[in-house]
């Protein structure tokens, strides 16, 4: 037996791309509600966009060159529109309990998603080279030192911040993201509650 | 679509939706959200304090950071672990002190790393320093404490004129000249780099120069300017007028008040870290955790976000004979 035809049969069988990329959906999708998920996605590519041409150019190009500047306020305001639109996301979510019926997995890794995101964010802001990122330095170490974390994650240490913010932390962000969004297509949106209404009888 | 798929939304209208192009229309907006935002708005960018900068705004400030670094009384040399064995900054919760446990492994001896490391690499320029850092070497602690403290006097009747600091005589021993020198290598930049510098050759670890920063005064009246104290809610603000870390506001708040920031105040960063990760863990778990999985139904706003569905439920219920597919009541709760 072919172990490369099983991966094949196996991957097919899970992974059908009928229900990865579906050409329809509950009507109800059709609602501004359901645009935060994939504006979170939109600006989170923006962010890898921006942040390979940050990287590329090297940590003193945003401060000494007015087009690094600008790069750099791409991604400033994008990392406000990335959690903007997350931080929507998750109320909206939460609103529709959408860990119902066996999603409990796709909300868990969501907001893991979310947290890895808020340490991401960070690392990028002690990562600034400027004032800002001094003082959040030299402030959050006593919080991580007070937990024993700033032992092994140093925010004085730039190299490692940076590292951690630019690869480490972005890797592990686009893979929560790609199995939270995988799950979402593969076990479709939740259904609304029941509204609470008796139905009509029907005369027979 | 495929089996269980289909079975889930049986009864549920179906509707053509196109999720490339859903995706595209995203990706366009937020593009374009974010250039005329970065164009019209730019970021902040507040030049970063150095040594040179603070030890020439307020020579005596600085003086004052170089002298409790040498004497052990800065906040650094009591801070305790990652940096060293002492307890100032150790927090715990009952006996649990995870800082104590993990022990030093960022070792800083601000005494030797701050001003006599320093001072002896300026020596070695400087042959003229040479004897005085050695007398302060050779002398005995009893001797060195009371210099620093005949010192220490002298300096709170110093005269500062610009970038000059004029303290007056004293029975300090070498102090004086060491001093000098560090004011020297403080104001002409070269504490910056010397900082830095260890036996490798490329350097990105700025630890010892943040924390001798740190120990400055001056720098706190700085982050106080651009209200950037954790008093004022500092974590999660900007320099500037810029949105900074929002969504931090739940863990800055618990900075703000009671117990964390009365009861609860020598170990306030522990308590914080404990509750934010006790707080996390429970929003992941919220599926599982009986009558928080329910609190959505009872806050109705799913009401609000489903509105439309609903009412084409009720629509339906009162025109059942007019060909359309009646809507199967959904049953699924937590």
């Amino acid at each position: 037996m072919s172990m490369t035809r099983q991966v094949q049969e196996r991957l097919s069988d899970a992974l059908p791309y009928e229900e990865l990329l579906p050409y329809e959906q509950p009507a109800y999708v059709h609602s501004y509600v359901y645009l935060f998920g994939v504006a979170t996605l939109a600006s989170f590519i923006l962010l890898i966009a921006s942040g390979i041409f940050l990287a590329a150019f090297g940590p003193q190009w945003w401060h000494s060159s007015a087009v690094g500047h600008f790069f750099n306020s791409l991604h400033f305001w994008t990392v406000q529109a990335f959690f903007f639109f997350m931080v929507l996301h998750l109320w909206a979510t939460f609103f529709q309990g959408a860990w119902r019926d066996g999603r409990g997995l796709t909300w868990a890794i969501g907001v893991i998603t979310f947290l890895v995101s808020i340490l991401t964010a960070f690392t990028g802001y002690v990562s600034q080279q400027n004032f800002d990122a001094q003082w959040i330095g030299v402030q959050a170490k006593d919080a991580l030192n007070a937990t024993g974390i700033g032992a092994f994650f140093n925010v004085l240490n730039f190299g490692q911040m940076y590292g951690y913010h630019i690869f480490l932390l972005p890797l592990l962000v686009g893979i929560l993201m790609s199995v939270h969004l995988l799950l979402v297509r593969l076990r479709g949106v939740v259904k609304p509650y029941p509204d609470g209404e008796k139905p009509r009888e029907v005369p027979p | 679509m495929m089996g269980r798929k289909k079975r889930y939304y049986q009864g549920v209208r179906m509707a053509p939706y196109d999720l490339v192009k859903e995706f595209l229309l995203a990706l366009l907006g937020v593009t374009v959200l974010v250039v005329l935002l970065a164009a019209f708005l730019s970021s902040p960018d507040e030049p970063p304090l150095t040594i040179k900068s603070v030890a020439r705004q307020a020579p005596d400030m600085y003086v004052s950071t170089v002298l409790s670094e040498l004497n052990g009384s800065s906040p650094i040399s009591g801070y305790g672990p990652p940096y060293n064995n002492a307890t100032g900054a150790v927090q715990g919760i009952g006996s649990f002190q995870p800082a104590t446990i993990i022990g030093v492994h960022i070792p800083i001896n601000p005494a030797q790393d701050f001003v006599l490391g320093p001072l002896a690499q300026d020596a070695e320029a400087n042959p003229a320093l040479k004897p005085d850092l050695a007398r302060f070497n050779r002398a005995s602690g009893n001797q060195q404490t009371a210099w620093e403290n005949a010192y220490t006097k002298a300096l709170g009747k110093a005269k500062v004129s610009g970038t000059s600091l004029t303290v007056p005589a004293c029975s300090c021993g070498p102090l004086p000249a060491m001093m000098s020198a560090m004011v020297r290598l403080g104001q002409s930049g070269a504490m910056d780099g010397l900082l830095l510098t260890t036996p490798r050759y490329y350097q990105t670890d700025y630890t010892r120069s943040l924390l001798f920063l740190q120990d400055d005064q001056g720098v706190a009246n700085h982050a106080q300017q651009l209200n950037l104290l954790g008093s004022q809610w500092g974590v999660m603000n900007e320099t500037g007028n810029y949105p900074g870390q929002a969504w931090l506001w739940l863990y800055t708040l618990l900075y703000q008040i009671q117990p964390y920031n009365t009861a609860w105040n020598p170990s306030i960063d522990l308590a914080v870290a404990v509750t934010i990760a006790i707080l996390s863990i429970l929003l992941i778990l919220v599926p599982w955790i009986p009558g928080l999985n329910r609190l959505p139904k009872y806050l109705k706003v799913y009401r609000l976000i489903w509105k439309d569905y609903y009412r084409e439920q009720r629509e339906q219920r009162s025109t059942p004979d007019e060909g359309v597919t009646p809507q199967s009541t959904v049953t699924s709760e937590a």
